[in-house]
């Protein structure tokens, strides 16, 4: 393949709003979760509607940031093996802003309280609270988000597929299922292909979902039926977010390469592994129906399987890969591939309270207490943020501005400050103390989504906001650097 | 009890896989050149790993699917309708005695809640999802005499957190 070219001055900026916005909104947003959190803990005082909008503008707005930070990521190195059309960043962007104003102003203005799931027919019912006006902006808000991402991930396909040929070639199924001797797909193209592939469906089965609660919010007698909404809600849900990590990851599986100077090789375990997960996770998300006992019941039991199923493979792949590449490779950490190494932890730590949960006699006594922020806060602070925050770090420590380069020259290691190894180090240990706090709440049967709990309870809520409070601050510090150092980040 | 195995439980995988990170994470900045050979040796391993994980894996969801919630339920049971509203449970009777089974059919007339019943020391022993169009039954046989608590357990709008009601059991004869 032809030497790297920097990124043209448009998709460049591009590039770095996505980063700098996301950086920004994660610290804010990380705020309202503090001050949910230390609501919780009675340490300070938020009446119950307020911290229903203050959970509902946190879920969503963490969501699709991730989602925006994620997308970048996929772009960013993308474009090292195909050629992107730059406008659609921008047409992205400006939907997801937009999206972004109509959301919080839903929520802010018009005391939108129905939380990010949008469960039907929640959004029809604010009872005097909210007005159909403040749910029709949430819902439209949240539609052309949808919208943009799904313009996003139609020209990563266009992309892939115009380099690749077809899906099966990006997914190395020649080479996995008839022993093909071409060489493999690169890690980032077999990545965004299953992302593009997953995404694309979820996202329609999202806005399926908020174009049907729209026409009844106005057509009452337009019936929707609330299982079918809840099947599609949780099946956009459960595949947007996990995309975002699919995404992610391409950081890891690109840039240890690099700083170690050794290859990852994209072998078929490697193959097999993405082709699997691909497939199940669109088949896992039924473990958030499992005390749905109308549904019918071979679903719980698949769901249960497959999730066992998929959360493993890709996770030994990745992670094993990552460890076995820095053994003993002599590596010198900068604050970039530290994240990146804590963040391939994180997820797989968090993985296993979230599986062990997926299993139906657990779920019975774990389902919608706090067990289950906990597990996800955990793959998505000490797993997600922290990777998404490794590739940032990696964007602005980098002084590579003449091109072409040569992307398996090593790179020029940025030695940390005091600074960012103990913000680093604070935010790790903050993140994981945070999220087994809402796992030890969940064991003592502490229900999610309360705005006020019992004293006996208010002891887990006071340690967690110190924890919560310890990643505040590690994440200004390490957001102010990002921030600033944008205008210097790096072109290829 | 339960919860707390599956706290357990996780810590101690979770353990696991920290213990694998800082090993290697100590040993990261020593310069071995030979990649090709710790790579071979890493991915046999891998692959032994991978093959046992994924039968043990199959196998344990297989295995923990006996006695699932979802029926069928006994037939003789007394049968408790309890219906969430905005933001109450409305339910047709609020006493049991020990070891009655007993069938809750749990509905809704407006939006999703969940029914979540709560021993005295605030402990979840069972739950349902609680929808409109749908009756979903939960059977339950309580074993002990007490004050239970039926809490909502899904997110219903701004009183969700107030949503309880109390339930007796009574002993025997
Ligand atoms: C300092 C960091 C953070 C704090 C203190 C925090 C705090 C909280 C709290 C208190 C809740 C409500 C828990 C409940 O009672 O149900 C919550 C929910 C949630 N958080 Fe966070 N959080 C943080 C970071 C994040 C991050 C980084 C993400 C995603 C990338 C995230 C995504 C969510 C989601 C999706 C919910 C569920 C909202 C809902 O139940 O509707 N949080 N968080
Ligand atoms: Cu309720
Ligand atoms: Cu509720």
């Amino acid at each position: 393949m032809s030497p790297l070219q920097p990124l043209n001055k448009s998709a460049r900026l591009a590039i770095l709003c996505y980063v700098g916005i996301s950086a920004i909104v994660f610290l804010l947003m990380m705020i309202v979760g503090l001050v949910m959190r230390a609501s919780q803990a009675q340490l300070i005082g938020v009446p119950p509607q307020f911290f229903y909008q203050l959970m509902t503008a946190h879920g969503g707005s963490m969501i699709v940031t991730s989602g925006l930070a994620a997308s970048a990521v996929l772009w960013y190195f993308l474009r090292r093996y195909t050629n992107l059309y730059t406008p659609i960043l921008w047409i992205n962007l400006g939907l997801f802003l937009t999206g972004v104003v109509l959301i919080l102003g839903s929520i802010f203005i018009g005391g939108f309280a129905g939380a990010w799931t949008f469960l039907f027919p929640l959004p029809s019912h604010g009872l005097g609270i909210w007005s159909t006006g403040a749910a029709t902006a949430f819902i439209v808000g949240l539609l052309l988000i949808g919208v943009g991402f799904l313009i996003f991930y139609l020209e990563v396909a266009r992309a892939i597929l115009k380099e690749y040929g077809s899906i099966p070639k990006a997914l190395g199924w020649p080479q996995l299922f008839k022993n093909s001797s071409d060489t493999m797909p690169p890690a980032t193209i077999v990545a965004g292909t299953m992302v593009f592939i997953v995404n694309i469906l979820g996202i329609l089965a999202g806005a399926v979902v908020l174009v049907l609660i729209l026409i009844n919010l106005y057509v009452p007698r337009f019936e929707v039926d609330p299982l079918l909404t809840k099947n599609l809600t949780y099946f956009f849900g459960h595949v947007f977010i996990n995309a975002t990590i699919y995404q992610a990851v391409i950081a890891v599986y690109e840039l240890l390469p690099q700083y170690t100077g050794r290859t990852w090789k994209v072998n078929k375990v490697f193959l097999a592994a993405w082709t699997a997960s691909s497939l199940m996770v669109m088949a896992v998300y039924p473990h958030h129906l499992m005390m749905d006992f109308a549904m019918p019941s071979w679903m719980a039991i698949s769901a249960q399987i497959f999730s066992y199923a998929n959360g493993i493979p890709l996770i030994i792949v990745t992670a094993w890969g990552a460890l076995t590449i820095v053994h003993r490779s002599g590596i010198k950490w900068d604050a970039a591939s530290l994240l990146l190494m804590i963040a391939i932890f994180g997820w797989s730590a968090g993985v296993i309270p979230a599986i062990i949960d997926a299993t139906v006699a657990v779920n019975k006594v774990m389902h919608n207490t706090l067990w289950v922020p906990g597990h996800f806060h955990f793959y998505l602070l000490t797993g997600l943020v922290a990777m998404l925050l490794g590739f940032m770090i990696y964007m602005i420590n980098g002084d590579d501005q003449s091109a072409p380069i040569n992307p398996n020259k090593p790179i020029d290691v940025k030695p940390m400050t005091a600074a960012d190894t103990s913000a680093i180090w604070v935010y790790t240990l903050g993140s994981i103390g945070f999220s087994m706090m809402f796992l030890i709440s969940g064991t003592a049967s502490v229900p999610r989504r309360w705005a006020e709990h019992f004293p006996e309870w208010i002891v887990y809520s006071q340690v967690a906001t110190v924890f919560g409070s310890f990643i505040v601050l590690a994440m200004l510090i390490l957001v102010i650097k990002i921030v600033i150092r944008l205008p210097k980040a790096r072109t290829l | 009890m339960i919860h707390e195995n599956v706290l357990l439980l996780s810590l101690v995988l979770m353990a696991g896989v920290l213990f694998a990170f800082v090993y290697v994470f100590i040993h990261s900045t020593k310069l071995e050149q030979d990649y090709a050979s710790i790579a071979k040796n890493s991915y046999s391993k891998r692959d032994k790993l991978f093959g046992f994980i994924i039968i043990a894996g199959v196998l344990i969801a297989i295995g923990t699917t006996r006695g699932l919630p979802y029926g069928p339920h006994n037939a003789n049971a007394k049968q408790i309708d309890v219906i969430g509203k905005q933001w109450y449970w409305e339910i047709s009777d609020t006493t049991a005695t020990v070891n009655q089974p007993i069938i809750f059919n749990v509905g809704s007339a407006d939006v999703n809640h969940g029914l979540g019943i709560y021993d005295k020391d605030l402990r979840l022993l069972t739950q349902v999802q609680a929808m409109p169009d749908y009756t979903n039954k939960l059977a339950y046989t309580f074993k002990e005499a007490g004050e239970y608590k039926l809490m909502c357990m899904e997110y219903c709008g701004l009183v969700h957190h107030s949503m309880i009601s109390t339930f007796t059991v009574n002993d025997e004869g």
